[in-house]
């Protein structure tokens, strides 16, 4: 009898056109997975997909409306690349990034009379000493007693949400309105507007000057490479007497630093108040983008800007087609996850067994 | 003074109960040394599926088997996942868990759109008969005394549970010895995945009467912490998910302390999550887990 | 498969198992060729053997791990193809290999339940009474209940040897038993072995390159050399020396001369009373030696003797060491890679794979352990690595561009890379573990070189290899290691492989 059986195996040699061309099945899944519930909410596929992809690009206003929308994830995602880099499991980008806006709105509710841009300086310090600051007890406990970041950065996640309604429904309840949101902030921190006629504001600036930092870093210094050779194998780095827990540490604060600085950049450039909705998300899909980026910080840019374009395409495919708007968020994790399964395949490649069993 | 007492133990049992399914549910999984972090999003859709489907056929049991049944599904979707193709397991289960999460949204949105946008069934109704402490949904006995003995029996006294302990602790060895690694560990991660969903399930069908968003809440997250500081014990977790539960219902009495009501009970809701970043601090140090956890195991 | 080639040489009538005609050929290394072995009922059958004659092959060949590229097997007279573990042990052969495949974390009964458990069945109180039925027939005692990771080896071995004999095992066979055994718990071992043989008629092919266990407990030897047999004997009638010349004989024989040899250095490691307490005794007890600047000396030994231990005490890791370790004189403080590191000590380690990160590229793993050197403040100099590294590629003849990830290279080159980062440092002293194990000719000559230059530029090396030849051309002097103890020392002039060969055995 004759027995097919399909294994998987490891790939001897790379091609140039492999990783492009599981990319792109990876997206053709995605199509295909998505459709279904496109379908079931009552809608033509490929009309949905026109406007999740298409309508942010056809105009002016909608592409920079996706870039705004991609700003927060810039740096969620470089900070959760880092992280990941080093091989440290920061999933706690979310409760950093609301630390960040706490910090950032304390300064600017108490901005006034200060030079605009010492407003502007002291946000992104702000926002970075309060990511710091939500990274600072899982790093702790990682680097001195060897538990589990996993965990740690996760619950603190909830908690950081906690500490907003807390501070919204009590000391900075809006006192005019009374709703569960700040005051507008001192005008002194705004973040300003960098490309005129949009919303675009100087968070982006930021988020790509630290993109590139931290490119630099990790490739050009002396930490970068303690980082990376920690990240990808723990025990030879110990064996060439690198610290490897200080090295964890040490990128675990600046990890949660960058994704605090996120949080500021919403505070002081688009919502110039602090509320409980401040992020819908931007932690977790940072974790997406790190990892569709493959953890390559120039392509963090990149995916943070297709993930905006999807942000911002599911509210007209919502309008257009009457279907809910958190089918973007479906398409995004879809794709994550379809592309996570595909880049197996760059390691692996599925051989047809044709052995002779006889039985 | 008595009465809050009593209070808070039954409501200490009552809160317990969706952890108690979720963590013992993440204690199998690990135990085929995997870590499931798509146990947020296997709740969220148990809580989910089960008061749709028991919505739409009028029965609360239909519900929570639907429940069971998609939680399933999901821990083999896992299994597709780090199994048989090997991703990474943290960004499989929290890819699956946003996937989850937002498909549960959408399809609420899809299906309830034109209603009043929330379904709702009459919970289940606990013996009221015994007083305060015993007056517990069915599933909330059920977890105590029939899924923790039980999982306990499985894990330690039968084939499958040996099975299980042995493929997170030695793969090679398992392997040696005639064991599917791949097809034991499906069966963790269905296994476990069903008791998640289990756990979500009963928030809408026995809690609330309702689903709402983000009606999960980290819960899986601590179910997940639970399991470390239960050391992959189905007592110790079982212990852990009370102790928590514990700490949640006396921060909901201590709410109605008029002394602390100038308190943002925002402080104390955050305290239960605290407290298990505490108690993992405490006793998380050098703790055995399983020996092949995390590890993929492929013979080639 | 069932017309069978079964040649046998002879065939008496109680014949357990026997292999006619096996080759195994890995790429162009033939690792066993035309093996006949014939393997009686309620024998003790020792195969002898250097590393690398193909014991292990023929055992994973016996036990299903690989397919034999010609010849046979039969058990019982029966030709048997054995294309699985599971179908091994269907056929009455169980295995036991120096890594367990106990579950740790499960008690003596699981593991032993493990085996044939259902889907839901599982008879633990059987297992228990199988397990302790055999204990009590063979004699030996173990706790049933006693979880796999709080015994001692010598007893985690007896599981795994009870685990085989209840799962049906009629043909056991051990894979060099003693190797992880302390002193004495090898004599118990081979009484177990003679009880099982004489209780139950338990047939044991026992793997060893160590003399003495053969003149205690087996009742024939083959001496496999290069992969072929080259004898079979009665073991009482083989004296140590006969076994001995037996195993080496008319393996390279020659010692090259390399290099002017004085050795007349000031000393540049010197280790005092050095004791390693591990898995209950002592793996290294009160050792003592010295390095001088300029000379290479080997520890020779048979694997397991302690070679391990010392090297990795030589980076102060154990919790249990005791004992004084001076680099040029000066006492290392400090029990870490980095502190033996600045005293101006190096180290290759015996598994490269284990030191190199193999997703980054050759500088970067060339710089790794002194980043500080090729940063300037904390940016990496590129223009100096790139020099840096080109001049090592050069200087150590390694096939690789210096941006290419480590992990793509061929183990050879690998291993001069990490050489190149070990001697760029220009270390006083440095200890070099299995420098050539698993490299090609080519290759091993390179490397081989490499440490005689560095030997003449004045760097003091501790040698330990598993590879006596390799000692034999290297070494200025030789320390024979023995469970844990130098027990002889040989001056260049007076190498003589039997006499070494003898030291090795505790003769």
């Amino acid at each position: 009898m004759f027995k097919v059986k399909l294994r998987i195996a490891l790939r001897a040699n790379k091609s140039w056109w492999l990783s492009p061309v599981l990319i792109a099945i990876a997206i053709i899944f995605t199509f295909i997975i998505s459709s279904a519930m496109i379908r079931w909410a009552g809608a033509n596929p490929f009309a949905a997909f026109k406007y999740l992809l298409g309508s942010p690009l056809q105009s002016k206003f909608g592409i920079t409306e996706a870039i705004l929308s991609a700003t927060p994830l810039v740096l969620t995602g470089g900070a959760v690349a880092l992280a990941f880099r080093a091989g440290y499991w920061n999933i706690g980008a979310e409760g950093q990034l609301l630390a960040g806006a706490i910090c950032a709105t304390f300064v600017g509710l108490h901005a006034d009379g200060i030079p605009h841009w010492l407003g502007i300086i002291l946000m992104v310090i702000a926002g970075a000493l309060g990511g710091m600051l939500w990274a600072f007890v899982p790093a702790l406990l990682r680097s001195r007693l060897g538990i589990d970041e996993v965990v740690t950065t996760l619950l603190l996640n909830p908690v950081a949400l906690l500490v907003v309604t807390g501070l919204l429904n009590g000391p900075w309840r809006n006192p005019k309105t009374k709703f569960p949101e700040t005051q507008v902030l001192s005008e002194n921190v705004f973040f300003p507007r960098v490309y005129p006629g949009s919303r675009i504001h100087l968070g982006l600036i930021i988020g790509i000057v630290a993109l590139a930092i931290c490119w630099w870093v990790v490739g050009r210094t002396a930490g970068g490479l303690k980082m990376r050779a920690v990240g990808l194998a723990p025990g030879a780095a110990r064996i060439a007497g690198l610290k490897v827990e200080k090295t964890l540490f040490t990128t675990a604060l600046a990890s949660g630093a960058i994704a605090g600085i996120a949080g500021a950049g919403e505070v002081a450039g688009v919502a110039h108040q602090l509320t409980d909705g401040i992020s819908p998300g931007f932690g977790y899909t940072g974790v997406v983008v790190a990892t569709l980026a493959a953890l390559s910080f120039p392509a963090v840019l990149l995916i943070s800007f297709v993930l905006g374009i999807i942000n911002v395409g599911s509210f007209s495919a919502s309008r257009a087609l009457s279907i809910p708007s958190t089918i973007g968020e479906v398409v995004q994790a879809v794709l994550l996850t379809t592309v996570v399964s595909a880049l197996v395949f760059m390691k692996y490649r599925i051989v047809l067994d044709k052995g002779k069993h006889r039985d | 003074m008595i009465e809050t007492l009593i209070g808070i133990i039954g409501a200490t049992l009552r809160i317990s109960t969706p952890l108690v399914f979720a963590s013992l549910g993440e204690v199998i999984t690990e135990r085929a040394g995997m870590l499931n972090l798509s146990i947020e999003g296997t709740m969220y859709t148990g809580a989910f599926v089960g008061i749709t489907v028991a919505a739409q056929t009028g029965s609360l049991t239909t519900g929570l088997i639907a429940a069971i049944i998609a939680g399933a599904i999901v821990g083999c979707i896992m299994g597709f996942l780090v199994i048989t193709l090997g991703v990474n397991q943290h960004v499989a289960g929290l890819g699956l868990t946003l996937l989850l999460i937002s498909a549960s949204n959408t399809a609420n949105r899809i299906l309830f759109t034109n209603k009043d946008g929330m379904v709702r069934v009459d919970p289940w109704k606990p013996f009221d008969f015994a007083g305060p402490i015993f007056s517990q949904y069915w599933l909330t006995y059920a977890a105590f005394l029939i899924l923790a003995p039980a999982l306990w029996w499985l894990l330690w006294r039968s084939g499958i549970g040996i099975r299980i302990r042995a493929v997170g602790e030695n793969p090679e060895s398992a392997d040696v010895a005639g064991i599917s690694v791949a097809r034991t560990r499906y069966f963790a991660l269905a296994l476990g995945g069903a008791l998640m969903a289990a756990g979500g399930a009963f928030i809408t069908l026995a809690f609330l009467g309702s689903f709402t968003i983000n009606i999960i809440n980290g819960r899986g997250w601590v179910a997940i912490a639970l399991v470390i500081f239960g050391r992959w014990g189905i007592w110790r977790t079982v212990s852990g998910a009370l102790l928590f539960a514990l700490v949640s219902a006396t921060q909901q009495q201590l709410r109605l302390v008029p002394a602390l009501s100038d308190l943002p009970f925002e402080i104390l809701l955050a305290l239960p999550y605290l407290a298990v970043i505490a108690g993992l601090a405490i006793t998380g140090r050098n703790v055995p887990y399983p020996g092949a956890y995390l590890k993929p195991y492929r013979r080639l | 498969m069932s017309t069978a080639d079964a040649v046998t040489g002879y065939s008496v009538a109680a014949s357990a198992v026997s292999l006619n005609g096996l080759r195994k050929i890995y790429g162009d290394v033939v690792a066993v060729e035309n093996v006949d072995l014939e393997v009686r009922a309620g024998e003790i059958h020792a195969l002898l053997g250097e590393n690398g004659a193909g014991k292990t092959t023929l055992m994973r060949l016996l036990y299903g791990l690989t397919k034999p590229d010609a010849g046979s097997i039969s058990i019982d007279g029966a030709t048997v193809s054995i294309t699985s573990p599971k179908i091994a042990r269907a056929a009455g052969i169980g295995m036991v290999t120096q890594h367990f495949s106990l579950v740790k974390t499960m008690t003596v009964t699981e593991n032993l339940a493990l085996q044939d458990a259902g889907f839901f069945s599982l008879d633990l109180a059987g297992a228990r009474r199988k397990l302790l039925a055999l204990c009590e027939e063979i004699g030996l005692e173990i706790d049933p209940d006693a979880r796999i990771d709080s015994l001692p080896v010598a007893m985690q071995q007896r599981v795994e040897i009870l685990k085989a004999l209840a799962g049906g095992c009629k043909v056991l066979i051990l894979d060099e038993p003693t190797a992880v055994l302390g002193p004495q718990d090898v004599d118990s071992l081979l009484d177990v072995i003679r009880r099982l043989r004489d209780t139950i008629g338990l047939s044991v092919i026992l793997i060893t390159h160590k003399m003495h266990e053969i003149s205690q407990v087996a009742d024939r030897v083959s001496v496999l050399r290069r992969g072929e047999i080259v004898a079979t004997e009665n073991a009482s009638g083989m004296s140590i020396a006969s076994l001995t010349a037996l195993m080496v004989e008319g393996v390279q024989q020659e010692i090259v001369e390399t290099g002017e040899r004085s050795s007349q250095g000031t000393s540049v490691l010197a280790i005092k009373d050095l004791t390693v307490h591990l898995r209950g005794h002592d793996v290294i007890s009160e050792l003592s030696l010295e390095v001088r600047r300029g000379e290479i000396v080997g520890i020779a030994g048979v694997s397991g003797n302690g070679q391990s231990e010392l090297v990795q005490a030589l980076s102060g890791v154990f919790v249990h060491q005791t004992g004084e370790i001076h680099v040029d004189g000066k006492l290392v403080k400090g029990g870490s890679p980095s502190a033996f590191a600045e005293a101006g000590f190096g180290r290759l380690g015996e598994d490269r794979h284990a030191s190199a990160v193999s997703a980054l590229t050759v500088e970067e793993n060339l710089i790794l352990d002194r980043l500080h050197f090729f940063s300037k403040p904390g940016i990496l100099l590129k223009r100096k690595i790139r020099k840096f590294a080109e001049e090592s590629i050069t200087n150590f003849a390694i096939k690789a561009k210096p941006d290419q990830a480590i992990g793509t290279l061929s183990g050879g080159n690998m291993q001069k890379v990490l050489l190149a980062r070990l001697f760029g440092e220009r270390p006083l002293a440095a200890v070099v573990s299995q420098p050539t194990r698993g490299l090609d000719v080519v290759s091993t000559r390179y490397v081989r070189q490499l440490l005689m230059v560095e030997r003449n530029t004045g760097v003091g090396i501790l040698l330990v290899s598993e590879d006596l030849d390799e000692i034999l051309e290297l070494s200025d002097r030789i320390l024979v290691i023995f469970k844990g103890k130098i027990v002889g020392e040989v001056a260049r002039k007076d190498f003589d492989r039997i006499a070494i060969g003898a030291m090795m055995a505790g003769v």
